[in-house]
């Protein structure tokens, strides 16, 4: 009865958006390729259901390679330089450059660098390269985030370095590195389909080639089916990171 | 008396933006409970860490006759790790030294028993009530039988209750180890370091320098209702008035 409660007002809301829209677009008479009324939506995701499906999996796929990419680089260098004060100091602002680059400027340098056979190359490169500063920033705060007085007590029983990190920092930096990785999905999505668009000559055929190539022959409901799945995709990461989030950290 | 166990002399710590500490002697023997009592600020945990051997002085000499992991500490909060059980928690300073695990988790098993814990070995700190968690970081430091045992103001967050019954059980576990481990007690309740330690120790407000030194009367463990015999509370007052003494400098403009 609560959650019927707790569901009404966003399901309320979300079918007065659609119809409304649905009635704008008829009353006014808008041409289709203008904006399409939301049942025009749902048949181009029918129609092309089977195209955007393999896309979207295409798109997961590199949104994925480009997490798992940044986690062992942004892991192992955040593990590196934890170890010492100026390690951290010489490293941040190369960090920091690295995020306040606008990933579409970079991504053209990519592409030649990748090889223009190997655009997929490029947009998990550049996605990682989205996703690096969230995970290397999370795990990084993580490791130094341990408990002052529990580093004393390893300290008191003469820990390794080896004990330490196992025992007691790798653990404190759990739940920095998940609140990382959730932040980094999300921009990975992003970083992939900025990237696919940027190179936009098909040789990935990722969302983003879907959108382009809708947009090219005008097919608006197609567009909007396009726009969908990324939002689902979106969703679909987020879940996936929240799951093993919760089942790493059953306390 | 015998040598002692742990000892300063003339210590100094050079502290960022305040006047230094010390210089501070201070002896601690073996087996016997000392109580620190002084102000907030006067130097209590520094002095603590410097006995534990955690912090380097500025000047003058730290004594320690102990061996590494000979040592106790207990902090103000239980200081658990949170992802890891009871007896896991208990049995982290034997695997730190290189314990098996298995034989690791059966004595540390024994200690929760000791304090009271022994049928809570698989709980998770954030299952554990305060009172419950200070006794299994008891347990932690007691797990390796250490000569001295260091408590920082361990107690200051319970309940009154939980508090008498704690330093009743403190005091049991004292009396019943074999050698017994010298104990010092950082606390700022006057009541709290006479009714647990065989001498109290005042610490200055600002320097940190013992300005008292007192042995407690009667027996320990403390026999039931000592708290209502005058020598307790003459003590007390003695105590409470080196306290006052020893702030005053700090309440001239």
């Amino acid at each position: 009865m609560r959650r019927l409660t707790e569901l009404a007002p966003p399901i309320g809301l979300a079918v007065l958006l659609l119809a409304g829209w649905e009635a704008a677009c008829r009353l006014l008479d808008l041409p289709v390729y203008f904006l399409p009324p939301p049942s025009a939506v749902a048949v181009a995701l029918v129609e092309a259901g089977p195209r955007l499906a393999a896309s979207a999996l295409v798109t997961f796929g590199m949104a994925v390679q480009a997490l798992v990419l940044a986690g062992l680089v942004g892991g192992g260098l955040a593990l590196a330089v934890s170890l010492h004060p100026a390690a951290e100091r010489a490293v941040r602002p190369l960090a920091v450059a690295l995020q306040v680059t606008p990933v579409v400027a970079v991504a053209p340098l990519v592409l030649i660098w990748a090889g223009l056979d190997h655009a997929d190359r490029a947009v998990v490169a550049l996605a990682a390269v989205v996703a690096f500063f969230p995970l290397f920033s999370g795990i990084l705060t993580g490791l130094k985030s341990a408990d002052p007085d529990l580093e004393r007590l390893f300290d008191l029983y003469g820990a390794t370095p080896l004990q330490r990190l196992w025992r007691l920092r790798l653990p404190s930096a759990l739940p920095f590195a998940l609140e990382g990785l959730r932040v980094a999905a999300g921009l990975a999505v992003i970083g992939a389909v900025v990237a696919e668009f940027v190179s936009g000559s098909g040789a990935t055929q990722g969302l983003a080639w879907r959108l382009l190539e809708a947009g090219n022959r005008l097919r608006t409901a197609e567009m909007l089916g396009g726009v969908l799945c990324l939002t689902l995709l979106g969703l679909v990461l987020n879940a996936v990171v929240g799951v093993i989030g919760r089942f790493l950290l059953r306390r | 008396m015998a040598d002692p166990i742990a000892a300063l002399r003339g210590v100094t710590v050079d502290l960022v933006g305040r006047a230094p500490l010390g210089p501070i002697d201070l002896n601690v023997a073996q087996g016997e409970i000392l109580a620190l009592v002084g102000a907030s600020g006067a130097g209590k945990s520094t002095t603590l860490r410097l006995l534990a051997g955690l912090q380097t002085p500025s000047a003058g000499d730290v004594i320690r006759a102990l061996g590494v992991g000979r040592t106790g500490f207990v902090f103000q909060s239980p200081t658990l790790m949170p992802w890891a059980e009871a007896v896991t928690n208990v049995a982290l300073p034997l695997e730190l030294a290189g314990m098996a695990r298995s034989q690791a988790r059966e004595r540390a098993a024994l200690a929760l028993s000791a304090v009271g814990l022994g049928d809570r070995p698989d709980a998770r700190p954030s299952q554990l009530s305060g009172g419950m968690a200070m006794r299994a970081a008891l347990a932690r430091a007691l797990v390796t039988a250490p000569d001295l045992l260091l408590l920082d103001e361990p107690f200051a967050a319970l309940d009154s209750v939980t508090r008498r019954r704690l330093i009743e059980d403190l005091h049991a576990l004292w009396a019943t180890a074999q050698p017994r481990p010298a104990m010092v007690f950082v606390t700022h309740d006057v009541e709290e370091a006479v009714y647990l330690a065989q001498r109290v120790v005042v610490l200055a407000a600002a320097t940190g320098r013992p300005v008292a030194d007192l042995a407690t009367p009667g027996p320990l463990p403390r026999p039931a209702r000592w708290r209502a015999e005058p020598a307790y509370r003459q003590t007390v007052e003695a105590i409470a008035d080196a306290l006052e003494a020893a702030m005053r400098p700090e309440a001239a403009p």
